[in-house]
């Protein structure tokens, strides 16, 4: 029992230091801002685009110096990436992969007057941030798009690997999707591989034989849109607008903007106003959006959008609010019930109008 | 028919990549030279035909390009594993992260860049057929030529004096050498070649196939092929038939998955594998009752002239 009390006045002590705590302003010309890349930038998909957030915090704060390592494996190495970013004056790092996590925590231990920001976890230090967006919102939005413009009421979506982060993002599509049209049904094929632009496309010619006339994706090359002008239909891209794969099929795509978090953190660090924060920002920040429409999204479907992104962004209604059912029928999600944040990164069961099974 | 001859034309498609870097393997393999870089070369060929393509605007001229890169690249290896007499399986795997690298480094800028390459050219009258029309005839050249290559290669190996100085020096270098062949001219060029064609397998993903160059793109096809020319047992026939297996395991759980019924997909796509295995295992036990089915004797043995005494 003491040992307890202990333990509480300990972790009182350190949310209050936490609070104490504060970081002293540093000058722009004199920042240095890093970050661990656990792709290459060359992916056109993850990295690609927290880097076009690096790019963002160039531009606005020029006076600022970046550096990046890509492609470091997610385990001890990362550790010497940072160690060595420190060492060539880092003061704010940006950890842009979940597996960093425990090296994260490790090098602040080490390095209390270095501000780390990790992106997709959830450990946090005095000296730790964790940062993450709403996905599954813009994916929604771009479920609306989807269900509106199918006429055979089939709509195929090529999945990387069945975890909670893609499960989420195809359960938010598919919902959107059927709130614009209560009669579609979404084909899944899942790849087991995050690039292969090879087994990409046959997954959507698949899918397209399979009567789809509308293609989605959580895949990270533009090999799916390529295959739907092909077949010619209708696409939904996915991290960037994938347009110039699919110039007159892709409807839109959602979209990371991680310039957004990268900005705001920098200027924080900049103003000595830096104290470490849960950031799960959404629509209402502009963290994830939606690419420009193709021509063919009529103004109607475009107004629908619009509506439900403003419900959102406001904070007054959200994706995954009840009632929702499973693909079995069973109630997950009880009327007047959402889900907490722990029971969206978990997810793992498939909306009502999602077919087949999550492989096991 | 209706569902069949779609997955079969899929196996044709994506078999087709497999198929040209394991037909490389077998002519390198066949000389007696093993080369484990194949997905190294293959993405240096995927990245070479890309962007010649992208600057010259002709598919032809970035295939043509693929083909010599991987010739070249395999200069480094046949230099290294035939004229220093470097131990062959170490060789072979620092090609393969050269060649990733390499690609990758060189390929940063061509991100996001697509070309128009070549599509699918049916060919009159023979695609009309039914069933073997759209499965083999109603695909792209590549896919063409690669039929033309199953039978060049076989052609070599079997009908040519080339081919017989490249078997006799793949199973016994030692009596090669006393007949008068050069070791390792014959060695020299079986691995230029055959990594001509590894490229091409490569440039068939971005030239051909998917129209962009994404780093890693080749996502293990070169280590399947390593596999296959086991698979094949060193024979051009069987490697098209393994290559056009595998697509097809690969073609057939996609269309099971996209028809809404969850099987499996991992247990089918080992499968492959599993035949792989069993083939090893087969060799072995032949070989061990002194049968010999085409496995080169002497693959990865570096050649030592002085033995000969």
């Amino acid at each position: 029992m003491r040992k307890m009390a202990l333990i509480v006045a300990l972790l009182t002590l350190c949310l209050f230091s936490t609070a104490a705590m504060s970081f002293e302003a540093v000058p722009a010309d004199k920042l240095k801002a890093a970050w661990l890349y656990n792709g290459p930038i060359g992916d056109g998909g993850w990295t690609y685009m927290h880097d076009l957030g690096r790019l963002e915090v160039e531009k606005a704060f020029p006076a600022v110096t970046t550096m990046y390592v890509e492609s470091v494996p997610e385990g001890p190495d990362s550790v010497r990436a940072m160690e060595n970013f420190i060492r060539n004056g880092a003061k704010v790092i940006f950890a842009t992969s979940f597996g960093y996590m425990d090296y994260v925590q490790e090098a602040a231990k080490r390095h209390p007057d270095v501000i780390f920001m990790h992106c997709s976890g959830f450990k946090m230090a005095d000296n730790v941030g964790i940062y993450f967006g709403r996905m599954y919102q813009a994916r929604y939005l771009s479920g609306l798009v989807a269900g509106s413009m199918t006429k055979k009421n089939v709509i195929g979506f090529v999945a990387a690997h069945p975890i909670p982060e893609v499960i989420r993002g195809l359960n938010a599509f598919t919902l959107g999707a059927r709130r614009a049209n209560p009669d579609v049904k979404v084909k899944v094929v899942w790849l087991f591989s995050w690039i292969d632009p090879g087994k990409e496309k046959e997954a959507a010619k698949a899918l397209v034989d399979a009567g789809a006339d509308v293609l989605a994706m959580h895949a990270n090359t533009g090999s799916v849109p390529q295959a739907a002008e092909e077949a010619g239909v209708y696409v939904v891209g996915y991290n960037n607008d994938m347009s110039q794969y699919a110039p007159t099929k892709h409807l839109t795509a959602p979209v990371w903007n991680w310039g957004v978090v990268y900005k705001y953190t920098v200027e924080k660090v900049i103003n000595g106003t830096w104290e470490p924060e849960d950031i799960w920002w959404g629509l209402d920040k502009g963290m994830v959006a939606l690419a420009p429409y193709a021509k063919d999204v009529p103004d109607a479907v475009k107004d629908l959008v619009e509506g439900e992104r403003q419900r959102i962004a406001s904070g007054e209604w959200d994706v995954f609010e009840g009632p929702i059912k499973d693909n079995k029928g069973n109630l997950i999600v009880k009327e007047g019930q959402k889900l907490t944040d722990q029971d969206l990164l978990s997810m793992n069961w498939l909306v009502e109008g999602v077919e087949g099974e999550l492989p096991k | 028919m209706e569902l069949i001859v779609p997955i079969l034309a899929a196996a044709v498609r994506s078999g087709t990549p497999i198929l040209y870097a394991t037909l490389g393997e077998i002519i390198t393999e066949k000389s007696g030279v093993l080369n484990l870089g194949l997905e190294g070369i293959m993405l240096i060929g995927a990245y070479t035909g890309f962007i010649v393509t992208f600057n010259t605007g002709s598919p032809l001229w970035g295939l043509a390009a693929a083909f010599l890169a991987g010739v070249a690249v395999n200069v480094i290896h046949a230099f290294l594993c035939i004229s220093l007499r470097a131990n062959q399986v170490i060789c072979g795997l620092a090609m393969t992260m050269f060649g990733t690298g390499m690609s990758s480094l060189l390929g940063r800028s061509y991100v996001g860049q697509t070309i128009s390459g070549l599509g699918v050219m049916p060919l009159p009258g023979l695609s009309s057929l039914p069933v073997v029309g759209p499965v083999f005839f109603n695909q792209d050249p590549m896919v063409y030529m690669s039929y033309f290559l199953v039978f060049l290669v076989w052609f070599l190996i079997f009908k040519t004096k080339f081919g017989l100085k490249m078997r006799a020096v793949g199973d016994s270098p030692l009596s090669a050498e006393a007949a008068g062949i050069s070791v390792s001219t014959v060695r020299y060029i079986s691995t230029l070649l055959g990594g001509g064609f590894v490229s091409l397998g490569g440039a068939y993903l971005s030239v051909v196939y998917s129209h962009m160059w994404v780093e890693l793109m080749t996502a293990g096809r070169g280590w399947i092929a390593v596999a296959l020319v086991i698979f094949a047992i060193w024979h051009p026939f069987r490697a098209a038939l393994g290559s056009y297996l595998f697509g097809g395991v690969e073609a057939l759980q996609m269309r099971i998955q996209a028809g809404g019924t969850s099987i499996p997909a991992p247990l089918l796509m080992m499968l492959p594998y599993i035949l792989t295995i069993m083939v090893l295992v087969m060799i072995s036990v032949l070989k061990g009752r002194g049968r010999f089915l085409g496995s080169p004797s002497a693959l990865g043995l570096p050649f030592y002239r002085e033995e000969r005494e």
